[in-house]
């Protein structure tokens, strides 16, 4: 396939997760969607690992390797940041007995 | 049209359309699902791209351990979509033409970029088997590789605090009766 129709879906899927960390107050659908836009990153980094093998495998076999290490390591840290992440939402959850995001606006006042 | 093809339009809807009822879902339950089918169709997509490992990696790491501890904090908070904070209509309005102009501007801003020649070109090429990834990933990021597993354990150290700050406020009483 061509690479534009990955970068649409990757960029279709990433606004999507935009829209709806704008639009919801669930602290953990918030969190669902911020980890659809690191999926749509990944998606599209694999594509572009694919398109560049294609460029450059007769010059160099193992071109475009480096991407798809770099989404291994991103799917690493995503999962350390989900672990904490949802220990922060869950203790808010004990404090306020609530996961509306709009409690924690304290700052404000 | 080809399989390939075929199959890259019916992941591509798939994924776009449970991105959608992900977000657009009352229940949160119902969200985490749509995600786990979000994620199974990005899993279909690497593996029309011949990234085989990480297709599997996605499937076992996202789709399983995450999103099934996502279910599990929904389920020990008992959440349903009663208890579902709702914005007012003009804040979701308001969300949803940014995210739409986003959209908008990164199209226009790519639908000229010179790619037309550039393929992803399907079943072809090894690089994604997990031999080739291990050599590399165990000769030249090793180092990043033994990082992270340090990340790890502080995330997992740091988890452990977190989860046990308020329970603290909590015992207070029982440790009253032990000084006591």
């Amino acid at each position: 396939m061509p690479i534009n129709y990955y970068i649409f879906l990757s960029v279709a899927l990433f606004c999507i997760g935009v829209a709806g960390v704008l639009t919801r107050r669930n602290a953990i659908i918030i969190f669902m969607c911020v980890e659809l836009m690191l999926n749509a990153v990944n998606l599209l980094l694999v594509a572009f690992s694919k398109m560049h093998y294609h460029a450059m495998s007769a010059a160099m076999p193992s071109a475009g390797i480096d991407a798809q290490l770099f989404v291994f390591f991103i799917m690493v840290v995503a999962a350390a940041e989900v672990s904490v992440g949802l220990a922060i939402i869950v203790m808010m959850y004990r404090n306020t007995h609530s996961i509306d995001v709009n409690f924690l606006n304290r700052l404000k006042h | 049209m080809g399989t390939t093809q075929l199959l890259f339009w019916f992941l591509s809807i798939l994924a776009i359309l449970g991105a959608i009822l992900v977000v657009t879902s009352k229940n949160p339950v119902h969200s985490v699902l749509w995600l786990i089918v979000v994620f199974v169709a990005i899993s279909g997509h690497y593996i029309l791209l011949d990234a085989q490992f990480l297709a599997i990696v996605n499937l076992i790491v996202y789709a399983g351990a995450i999103m099934v501890l996502f279910l599990f904090v929904f389920m020990l908070m008992n959440l349903n979509a009663d208890t579902e904070p709702q914005k007012n209509r003009w804040l979701k309005i308001a969300g949803v033409v940014t995210g739409g102009a986003l959209l908008l501007v990164l199209v226009a801003a790519l639908k000229k970029a010179d790619l037309k020649a550039q393929m992803a070109e399907m079943g072809k090429g090894d690089i994604g088997l997990i031999h080739n990834l291990g050599l590399v990933l165990f000769k030249d990021y090793v180092v990043p590789f033994e990082i992270s597993s340090v990340l790890f354990l502080s995330a997992m150290v740091g988890v452990v605090v977190i989860g046990k700050k308020a329970e603290e406020d909590k015992t207070t009483l029982g440790s009253q009766k032990y000084g006591g």
